[in-house]
């Protein structure tokens, strides 16, 4: 049985005047998996996330998201979609509580949804006992994990996760990564950009972006015997220094 | 509907809870109200002032007399030759003199046409324009009663030929100065504060990057930008309320006017300028480019409202370009309605225009506001 693709990606382009962010990249993800997207500064990661979540327009290319055109069926794509920012992007003078019932307002969640969901995601974050406490009293490693709850509000079927582990300690980047893996259990699929090496170990596949160019793309595994080294950091040094 | 009152809820939160915002929202406005009024007047005392008179009879002392009379003038001189009164307008020693012609008194028994010379210092335009008009007033009434008084000595056919006092007294007949400017000065407030605090208020999300998280969402444009702006909307018809109250309990005014055609009138008033606030953050990226922008045409806008120079002295290009100005049709407004006692027909259409620009002014900012970049 083949497995289905949740996100298809032809050739897709993005140009700001005539430099080009992100090139001709091309890929797909299927459902459920743990798709990785590395690559160094400034490769174009999330430029091209933003064209795949609707919120900037391609230059060229296709690309269907959840079985949804980016260019026309952007509305549609932002129903079946969550997206964390690389920067911080939740309202630091509402509280923990406040924040999720917004964004489960805006995503048009019922009350009673929005009350089951929130108090399922505090419990699952380990948010419980600072539910009402301003999200700026909040250590980063707690805000990531609010923003992560508030991309998973209303049950998407992919969500975008810009670098959620940036700047993290490593206790909290490994619990991170189980709720990563939680998620994606329950059929989540998730697309992660991150600058740390060993999170892209924990990846089903990863695709390594060079100037706006995807250059590699496979399991952890193959890479590594591709490129005939025992780390994915190795891999990566190779591949983005040219 | 649910959606928008997710957003307005957070918004008052938002507001309620930044403590260095509130007393921007509603203290400093009172202030600038109390000190704007008192400071902004056209009114203008201790003017010094000297005189000419050649006549030397009953009658031209009588109008000098009048002049001492009166609280704006200090009378300095009698001066013996226009030469001598003009050299000291010239060095500022007075800033008006009159010059009353040999034969004043005799010419006015006789009904023939005889002319007081008015001479003003008008280095300061707007200044030398309300010190003329006092004079002038101060000559026709006492014209009017000199000219009563011959008419019965003289049994004359003639009618004395009397002029109106200026319309700009007609509403406001004690000259009260502060009635007429506190009304402007609470459209000026109501105007800035709203366009402000909702120019500011989008950038700001678009600052911080959470504008970002809510164009992921599936959020409708109308349901953001209602949500988004209803709560300006109250603090815009809140700021009216309290300046209408200090009014009332500071400065006295009148309210001679219909108070719910004030508030209609002004919840379609805001509209236009919430739509401006929109318009301008959707074109800006930060704070501080928004609120530059937003200084920009306020000051136009003030300027160019009628409040401290009349419409009908600008240029015919400029009063042409006030019709693009709300701030002008919101100060002629409240006037009307609170020291006319203007009716829902007299200012109708001012309001449909009124209307019409909210309309498209808030067609503008849904469509220049985009989720896609
Ligand atoms: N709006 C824009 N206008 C012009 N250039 C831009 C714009 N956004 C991004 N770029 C440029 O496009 C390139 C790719 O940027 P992008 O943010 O996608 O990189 P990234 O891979 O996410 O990097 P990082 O790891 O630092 O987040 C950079 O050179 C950046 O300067
Ligand atoms: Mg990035």
């Amino acid at each position: 049985m083949k497995t289905q693709n949740v996100i298809q990606v032809e050739g897709l382009t993005k140009m700001f005047g005539d430099f080009t962010a992100v090139n001709a990249i091309t890929f797909e993800v299927k459902k459920g998996e743990i798709f990785g997207f590395l690559g160094a500064n400034g490769a174009g990661k999330t430029t091209a996330m933003k064209m795949l979540i609707g919120i900037s327009s391609p230059t060229s290319g296709l690309a269907k998201v959840a079985g949804f055109d980016v260019y026309k069926e952007t509305e549609s794509i932002k129903k079946n979609i969550g997206y964390m920012s690389q920067k911080f992007a939740l309202y630091d003078d509402l509280t923990v509580k406040e924040n999720i019932t917004f964004f489960g307002g805006i995503y048009g969640l019922s009350k009673k949804q929005i009350n089951q969901k929130r108090s399922e995601l505090v419990e699952e974050l380990g948010l419980v006992d600072v539910t009402n406490s301003l999200v700026s009293s909040l250590p980063l490693g707690w805000k990531q994990k609010l923003a992560f709850s508030v991309s998973l509000i209303h049950n998407p079927k992919i969500v975008f996760l810009d670098e959620p582990t940036g700047g993290v300690d490593p206790i909290t980047r490994r619990q991170f990564w189980e709720m990563i893996y939680n998620a994606a259990h329950k059929g989540t699929t998730i697309f992660v950009t991150t600058h740390y090496m060993d999170e892209a170990e924990y990846c089903d596949r990863v695709s390594i972006m060079v100037n706006g160019k995807i250059e590699a793309l496979d399991t952890p595994k193959k890479l590594k015997e591709q490129y005939k080294t025992d780390s994915m950091n190795d891999v990566f040094l190779k591949l983005a220094r040219g | 509907m649910k959606i928008i009152l997710y957003i307005i809820k957070k918004e008052f939160k938002q507001i309620f809870r930044n403590k260095g915002m509130l007393p921007i929202i509603f203290i400093l406005p009172i202030l600038q109200l109390v000190i704007l009024s008192n400071a902004a007047t056209y009114e203008i005392k201790n003017i010094t002032f000297g005189y000419v008179d050649l006549d030397n009879t009953k009658t031209s002392r009588g109008l000098i007399e009048k002049f001492e009379a009166s609280n704006y003038f200090n009378i300095s001189n009698r001066f013996s030759s226009e030469k001598e009164a003009s050299n000291n307008l010239l060095k500022g020693a007075i800033d008006a003199y009159i010059y009353i012609p040999n034969y004043f008194e005799r010419d006015l028994q006789k009904h023939k046409i005889n002319s007081v010379g008015v001479y003003v210092d008008a280095i300061d335009g707007a200044a030398a324009g309300v010190i003329n008009v006092y004079i002038t007033q101060i000559i026709q009434n006492y014209s009017r009663t000199i000219t009563a008084d011959f008419i019965q000595v003289s049994d004359a056919v003639q009618k004395p030929n009397i002029v109106d006092s200026i319309p700009l007294f007609w509403y406001n007949q004690t000259l009260n100065y502060k009635t007429f400017m506190v009304p402007g000065i609470l459209v000026l407030l109501v105007t800035m504060i709203t366009l402000f605090l909702s120019g500011m208020n989008i950038v700001r999300e678009k600052e911080i990057g959470t504008l970002e998280q809510i164009n992921v969402t599936p959020i409708k444009k109308h349901q953001f930008i209602i949500g988004k702006l209803f709560p300006f909307w109250v603090i815009g018809m809140g700021l009216l309320t309290i300046g209408l109250i200090l009014a009332k309990i500071i400065f006295n005014v009148p309210f001679v006017g219909n108070l719910v055609l004030l508030y209609g009138y002004t919840s379609v008033y805001i509209l236009v300028v919430l739509g401006m606030g929109l318009f301008i953050s959707n074109f800006t990226d930060t704070q501080q480019q928004a609120m530059f922008i937003a200084w920009f045409f306020i000051v136009i806008f003030i300027l160019m409202s009628g409040l401290f120079t009349p419409i009908e002295s600008m240029p015919q290009w400029a009063q042409w370009l006030t019709e693009f100005n709300p701030i002008r049709y919101f100060v002629e407004i409240i006037r009307m309605l609170m020291l006319k006692g203007s009716g829902f027909m007299d200012i109708l259409p001012l309001a449909l225009k009124t209307l019409a620009y909210a309309v498209v002014m808030n067609a503008l900012a849904v469509w220049s506001y985009k989720k896609t970049i």
